[in-house]
């Protein structure tokens, strides 16, 4: 815990002069904010233990205003809000398990799997005979994400994408 | 909750996904890996060939070479220093005692100069607990050397010899911690009061480790690490000399300047490579330092030390006016095998051994 933010550690640095104080020299990100900062502790200073924990949650439906998860074995829902979606929205798939973040039992992060598989509802139709992507075209999923796809995929296919760089991975196994 | 490890703010539990699993075959490979030095065997012909010229260096120069223990009885008091320690059974005793690894051969090493050895180096291992990092393993070699009749500035010329032998670089500059200080933070670190100190450590961002801490050289130890080790030393070795007397350690306090003692540090290409002394050869003044070490330990909480008695009396038997330095045997073949960490120069850094 941060400035009242959960954070995480990204790097850690041990730095001690050989006769004098040791100090950690730490970079941190928050995680909701999602900044990330530069700090130094003296050697075994503390801060207080952020309560988050990750969970795979099933995605519902969203109403407009929440979108809601449900633990597959508990049947136990979560509503998490724009702020903790941001803009993974567009990678949200129904029944696709996303791994939420929670904070004191509130989501602050949606992380979506890292491949999912969505419907093109509009592309250019592309040349017959192409095979492999020369450059290709943009499709918007059904989701809403728009992809770069090979010229051979056509509006209504099925697309595995891979939502770390947003990019087109193969048509889907029907 | 301690900083010491890498996440350890909270635990992410996540279902192993492609990639995770891919993580956790490499784990699986990098353990099975184990067993394989941290560094080359290429690396290490060179390290070989390093320490030969090093010991040609002392041969040429008439310095004997020794080797002191590494199991003692006592230790140093060093608020900073975290020594192992380990039991010691005596076949004809029923009673176990405590022996300690050492954090550097210097006691051991000056009751010999007390008797009679002459100028002396030795190249050994010294422990340091909680210690370890890009520049840090918990356990290290040292090169440690004394010059009877010598001054620190005259000990630093021959330092700079040897690094010039070893890493072929230009000589070294010299500079005091006053001026360096100085010039890279625009504030005199011996006059400067703790709160003015603590507002130049405000200025720079350290305003939450400033709030509780109400000790002018920890805040003097983070500015000199964060901000001038940085900037020094880049294209040849540095010296930084006349530390403040209060960071005098086994130093002593110049005659021409009670507010720095005769102590001084070596630094090349962002690295601190040795800490030397002129050395102090006041017996009582050595046990008052120790005794106020172990105040210090026992205001912070920390274990109080055995002081080396050994040590004591051998000043007292008189230790000959001298100089002496350690010298970080990994970190300067760090900077001749131009290796960016410590594991990669030791043959089998800490998680491996």
């Amino acid at each position: 815990m941060l400035d009242g933010e959960p954070c995480n550690i990204l790097e850690n640095e041990f730095v001690k002069p050989g006769k004098g104080q040791a100090f950690s020299r730490v970079k941190i990100r928050k995680l909701i904010s999602g900044k990330v900062i530069e700090k130094t502790f003296k050697s075994g200073d503390s801060v207080e233990g952020a309560d988050v924990m990750d969970t795979d949650l099933a995605y519902l439906y969203t109403d407009g205003e929440f979108w809601h998860f449900m633990n597959n074995e508990t049947f136990e829902q979560i509503a998490a809000d724009e702020k903790a979606v941001g803009e993974n929205v567009k990678w949200l798939v129904e029944n696709d398990t996303c791994t939420i973040t929670l904070w004191n039992g509130a989501p602050i992060v949606v992380q979506p799997a890292n491949f999912v598989e969505l419907e093109i509802t509009e592309t250019d139709p592309g040349l017959k005979g192409d095979t492999a992507g020369t450059g290709g075209k943009p499709a918007t999923l059904s989701s809403g994400a728009v992809v770069r796809v090979p010229l051979f995929v056509q509006k209504g296919e099925v697309v595995r994408v891979d939502t770390r760089n947003g990019e087109y991975v193969s048509r889907a196994q029907k | 909750m301690c900083l010491e490890h890498k996440n350890s703010l909270y635990i992410k539990i996540k279902k192993p996904t492609l990639v995770g699993f891919f993580i956790i075959l490499n784990g699986i490979i990098m353990r099975s890996e184990n067993w394989r030095p941290s560094a080359s065997i290429k690396v290490l012909r060179k390290r070989a060939l390093v320490l030969q010229k090093i010991r040609l260096f002392f041969a040429q120069r008439d310095v004997l070479e020794v080797d002191t223990p590494i199991l003692s009885h006592a230790s140093v008091t060093d608020e900073h220093l975290h020594s192992f320690s380990t039991q010691f059974k005596h076949p004809f005793s029923p009673q176990t005692s405590i022996l300690y690894l050492q954090t550097s051969p210097e006691f051991a090493m000056k009751r010999l100069l007390s008797a009679g050895s002459g100028p002396i180096y030795q190249i050994g291992k010294s422990f340091r607990n909680e210690e370890a990092g890009r520049f840090h393993n918990p356990e290290f070699t040292m090169l440690e050397w004394y010059r009877p009749g010598f001054t620190h500035l005259q000990l630093m010329t021959e330092i700079d010899e040897l690094m010039q032998l070893v890493l072929d670089c230009d000589l070294a500059e010299r500079v005091t911690y006053q001026d360096i200080f100085k010039q890279h933070l625009g504030c005199c670190p011996l006059t400067a009061s703790l709160s003015d100190i603590k507002t130049l450590a405000n200025q720079h961002g350290y305003d939450e480790l400033t709030a509780n801490e109400n000790n002018k050289d920890t805040l003097l130890m983070l500015l000199f690490s964060q901000h001038v080790e940085p900037q020094i030393g880049q294209v040849r070795p540095c010296f930084v000399m006349d530390f403040p007397a209060s960071q005098a350690a086994l130093a002593k306090i110049s005659s021409t300047n009670p507010l720095v003692a005769e102590r001084f540090e070596l630094y090349f290409k962002g690295i601190e490579l040795a800490n030397g002394f002129h050395e102090l050869t006041d017996g009582p003044e050595q046990l008052k330092r120790f005794e106020q070490d172990n105040t210090k330990r026992q205001n912070m909480g920390l274990d109080i030390m055995p002081i080396d008695s050994n040590f004591i009396a051998a000043i007292n038997f008189g230790l000959p006016a001298c100089s002496g330095v350690a010298l970080g045997v990994d970190r300067l073949l760090m900077l001749a095998l131009h290796c960016s960490e410590i594991d990669q120069v030791i043959a089998f850094e800490n998680s491996r051994a």
